[in-house]
């Protein structure tokens, strides 16, 4: 749709085009991996801090913080992506990302490694992932972007944080 | 008008409400045949001052409905008037309708008004019937004296030409600063007026006080002159005056009533004026019926803003204390403030001192305030009166219903959700718990049936118990009927407390024959949920014969629990206190093995199962794994008792539950979590859970 605008209205569609197709990241990195969110889902970035483990819940969702009085979930993303486990240190960092689960916004934080840079990407240089089938799960990598040579996986927050279980509480309030 | 008044729309409308709620209950509570002239009274007031309010707002048909029912009431409070049941019943009535008026004004909906000409119709015949019973004949029946009212449907298409008015003062009229000729000379700006005086009443001379007016005059105004026009020149008057009057039709009609004018009294005045109002009324519902539709979903919009904006009344004895701890808590700080400006260590003394002050006043603030959410549980009781005797009329049953523990206090939250479950639970006790008089005399029980509402304190739980002594529930019907929906195999083997859970499944109903009061089967699984969605349990006893009881547990409220940290390995946890009830060392010798693995212990000769937490929560670092050296917690938590194994009891302390939902998920064991003093987070154990969890 939008190239036909350009077509038709080169001179002004370029401008406009330029602004709406350019997406803000935020990258960050697992090991050796680069990785990105959306820049408008991020709250905010802290520092590790120890958290409350939670029983019985797979080794990846670390446990909860007092986040101002809110109790938020801490997924360790190293984990998650079976990248191994490292060790935490003050320099280890929380991202603080706003998810959107059936409607309803939940703040959850995600410890990487480090956070490297904020990132424009031009909305036309994301390729699809390419799919790997069963062997590597890229349901939640909504693209690949080449920054400076590097490699930045984007990720759907919303569809990476939705925990199993997470919208439970809906069907045992149904039962 | 400059003021805008619908600003005190909503004051308005909360006590009419409270006002009605008093009317319901005066009137449920009056005893026929000795009244007690108090009761007719608080009555009396609360149907004054609706009217009144209603007036000032402007809310005519709400204010011309309550004067009928007022001047019932006000020949009941002069003792002109018997009470009688049909009359309290016509009331009742009439509460029920003034309440859906006021519902559907205040949510800018239309009033069904062929419902509240029925009421009026209804209050307009029993006000006829006093008549004849002031004659002696004390029909029931209202008289086929609907006469008046027939004539006025036809007069609907009549074009009005004139009044024919009544108007006597009282003497006191002058002294309400109201003045007669005022009302005369707007009277005359609607049409030519015409003016008989009666000075039969002026006494002699030197007997007259000049302030009291002793006239009364007949008028006579020309012109298509609606009622209300009328009505709102005397207005103010209504009350200090006899007033009567008669429209005048273009064809000749029959102008029965007015040559006995002198002797009408007030309440007959209104049964002739009230076929003047009726017509009107229609005309506008006939004229409305199309916008009606069109406004129904706004009037959906409405209410659910209505609702957002809840209020709450508080005690003003709450308030005081609150604002005595708030000066309280600004002195102590001060001190502190003060203490901390030039501090040496030898003061130290004193900032303890201070700082324990400090304490103490945050923790009786923060009750306070969470007090000031707290209702008596009779907000949601005092509707069930009502309840029992519309359904034992209907029904033809004699039920006598009991209320105990009134005055236990509540949550605000839960007292508004406590509502809709309850009144399906007492539905159902009246309908299906108690039987017929005939069947309850053949059974050799006595021909009243009880129904029991208690709620009582037990632990950090408030229980309501709605007990009745009716027939019971049967187990075997029970059974029968799961198998035949399908619920459960035809084999299963379901305990006792098992089978009467059965009612709880989802369409499930063993009332032979559906009434219109219960037995749908969409209920008792709405119930049960509506409960637990509050963090309760529901629980059932009933012995077949002899009656059942539903009890309800409930958190007292839902932000605040006192709780008891317990040290688990390298993590702390936080128990209810109210469901603990002891905890001890077991001595090796008590400690027994079920099938070589599942523990207990014997405790007064039961033998409690052990829970592990550090096993169940896989927590490392514990202490010991030696059950003779740690500490067993014994709690209970619905009905279910066992012991908690746990390093150490901590410390005791009022805990602020926030939900692990809110950003995460339920946790099997764990119904919250809170935040300790240090700013870690704490989770609040579930026993049910932990239970549940540990048989896995």
């Amino acid at each position: 749709m939008t190239d036909e605008a350009v077509t038709i209205n080169p001179e002004q569609g370029e401008t406009a085009k330029s602004q709406e197709n350019q997406l803000q990241f935020l990258s960050f990195s697992l090991g050796r991996e680069e990785y990105g969110v959306d820049i408008l889902r991020v709250q905010e970035i802290r520092s590790w801090e120890p958290v409350s483990r939670i029983p019985n819940v797979p080794s990846y969702e670390k446990g909860v913080v007092n986040l101002r009085g809110a109790i938020v979930p801490i997924i360790d993303l190293r984990e998650r992506f079976q990248l191994g486990h490292s060790q935490y240190t003050a320099l280890t960092v929380v991202v603080v990302l706003q998810v959107r689960i059936e409607e309803r916004t939940r703040i959850m934080g995600v410890v990487v490694d480090s956070v490297s840079d904020v990132i424009n990407i031009d909305r036309k240089n994301i390729q699809t992932a390419p799919d790997f089938g069963a062997k590597v799960s890229t349901q939640f990598i909504t693209g690949l972007a080449a920054v400076g040579g590097r490699m930045v996986m984007l990720l759907d927050v919303d569809k990476l944080l939705s925990l199993d279980g997470v919208s439970d509480e809906y069907d045992s309030s149904n039962k | 008008m400059a003021i805008d008044m619908a600003q005190f729309h909503q004051v308005f409308f909360e006590e009419s409400f409270e006002g009605l709620d008093a009317m319901e209950s005066g009137l449920l509570n009056m005893d026929i045949g000795d009244v007690d002239a108090e009761d007719i009274n608080t009555i009396f007031r609360a149907a004054h001052s609706i009217k009144g309010g209603s007036g000032t707002f402007g809310f005519t048909a709400v204010s011309d409905f309550t004067h009928v029912m007022e001047t019932l009431l006000d020949e009941m409070r002069d003792g002109r008037r018997k009470v009688t049941q049909p009359a309290v019943d016509v009331l009742l009535g009439s509460v029920d309708c003034l309440r859906d008026m006021l519902q559907s004004i205040r949510d800018g909906g239309q009033v069904d008004q062929s419902v509240v000409s029925a009421h009026k119709l209804a209050l307009d015949s029993e006000l006829r019937n006093s008549a004849n019973g002031a004659n002696g004949s004390s029909a029931l029946e209202p008289l086929p004296s609907v006469s008046p009212i027939t004539p006025a449907d036809d007069g609907a298409e009549l074009e009005i030409c004139g009044w024919s008015i009544a108007f006597s003062p009282h003497l006191n009229l002058l002294k309400t600063g109201n003045e007669p000729v005022r009302m005369l000379r707007e009277l005359a700006g609607l049409g030519e007026l015409t003016t008989t005086v009666d000075l039969q009443g002026v006494p002699s001379l030197y007997d007259l006080d000049p302030e009291e007016c002793h006239l009364s005059w007949k008028l006579h105004v020309a012109g298509n002159i609606s009622a209300a026009e009328i009505d709102e020149i005397f207005d103010w008057v209504e009350d200090d005056c006899d007033l009567a009057k008669q429209p005048i039709y273009k064809t000749e009609m029959p102008l029965q009533a007015l040559q006995s004018e002198g002797t009408l009294s007030a309440n007959d005045v209104n049964t002739s004026a009230a076929p003047v109002n009726k017509p009107t009324e229609e005309n506008v519902a006939g004229a409305e019926i199309q916008p009606q539709d069109a406004k129904a979903p706004k009037k959906e919009e409405a209410k659910a803003a209505g609702k957002g904006s809840s209020s709450i009344r508080v005690d003003t004895g709450k308030i005081d204390t609150l604002i005595n701890m708030v000066g309280e808590l600004v002195i102590t700080q001060s001190m502190l403030s003060l203490l901390g400006e030039h501090f040496e260590m030898n003061k130290l003394d004193q900032l303890k001192n201070g700082l324990s002050q400090l304490e103490r006043h945050t923790r009786e603030l923060q009750e306070s305030v969470m007090n000031i959410r707290m209702l008596p549980i009779s907000f949601v009781f005092s509707r069930f009166p009502r309840l029992a005797h519309d359904i034992s009329t209907k029904l033809g049953k004699k039920i006598e219903l009991k209320l105990v523990g009134e005055n236990t206090e509540v949550d605000k939250t839960v007292v508004e959700l406590l509502s809709d479950p309850l009144v399906h639970l007492v539905r159902n006790s009246l309908d299906h718990g108690i039987e017929m008089p005939e069947v309850r005399i053949a059974a050799g029980k006595p021909e009243t049936g009880t129904v029991t509402l208690e709620a009582y304190h037990r632990g950090g739980n408030i229980v309501i118990e709605v007990s009745d002594d009716g027939k019971g529930l049967d187990k075997d019907k029970l059974r029968a009927k799961a198998i035949e929906k399908g619920l459960i195999d035809a084999d299963a083997v379901l305990s006792e407390k098992q089978t009467y859970e059965l009612i709880f499944m989802p369409g499930f109903s063993t009332a032979e024959k559906l009434t219109d009061i219960s037995g749908r089967g969409v209920g008792m699984d709405v119930v049960r949920r509506n409960i637990q969605a509050l963090g309760g349990d529901i629980e059932i006893l009933s012995e077949l014969g002899k009656g059942s009881t539903i009890s309800i547990h409930l958190p007292l409220t839902l932000a605040i629990l006192d709780g008891q940290s317990i040290a688990v390995g390298d993590e702390t946890y936080i128990l209810p206190l109210g469901s603990i009830i002891e905890s001890l060392h077991v001595k090796e010798e008590r400690i027994n093995r079920v099938v070589g693995k599942g523990e207990t212990f014997l405790l007064r000769g039961q033998y409690l199962p052990i829970i592990r937490i550090h096993e169940i929560f896989n927590v490392p670092g514990a202490k010991t794994t030696k059950l003779t050296e740690g500490l067993i917690v014994v709690v209970e938590g619905q009905g279910v008792r066992c012991g908690l194994f746990v390093d150490d009891l901590l410390g005791q302390q009022q805990v602020v539950i926030k939900s692990l939902e809110a950003n995460y998920r339920r946790v099997e064991g764990i119904s919250g979590a809170t935040i300790l003093g240090d700013g870690s987070v704490a989770l609040i154990l579930d026993i049910p859970g932990l239970v549940r969890l540990s048989s896995q």
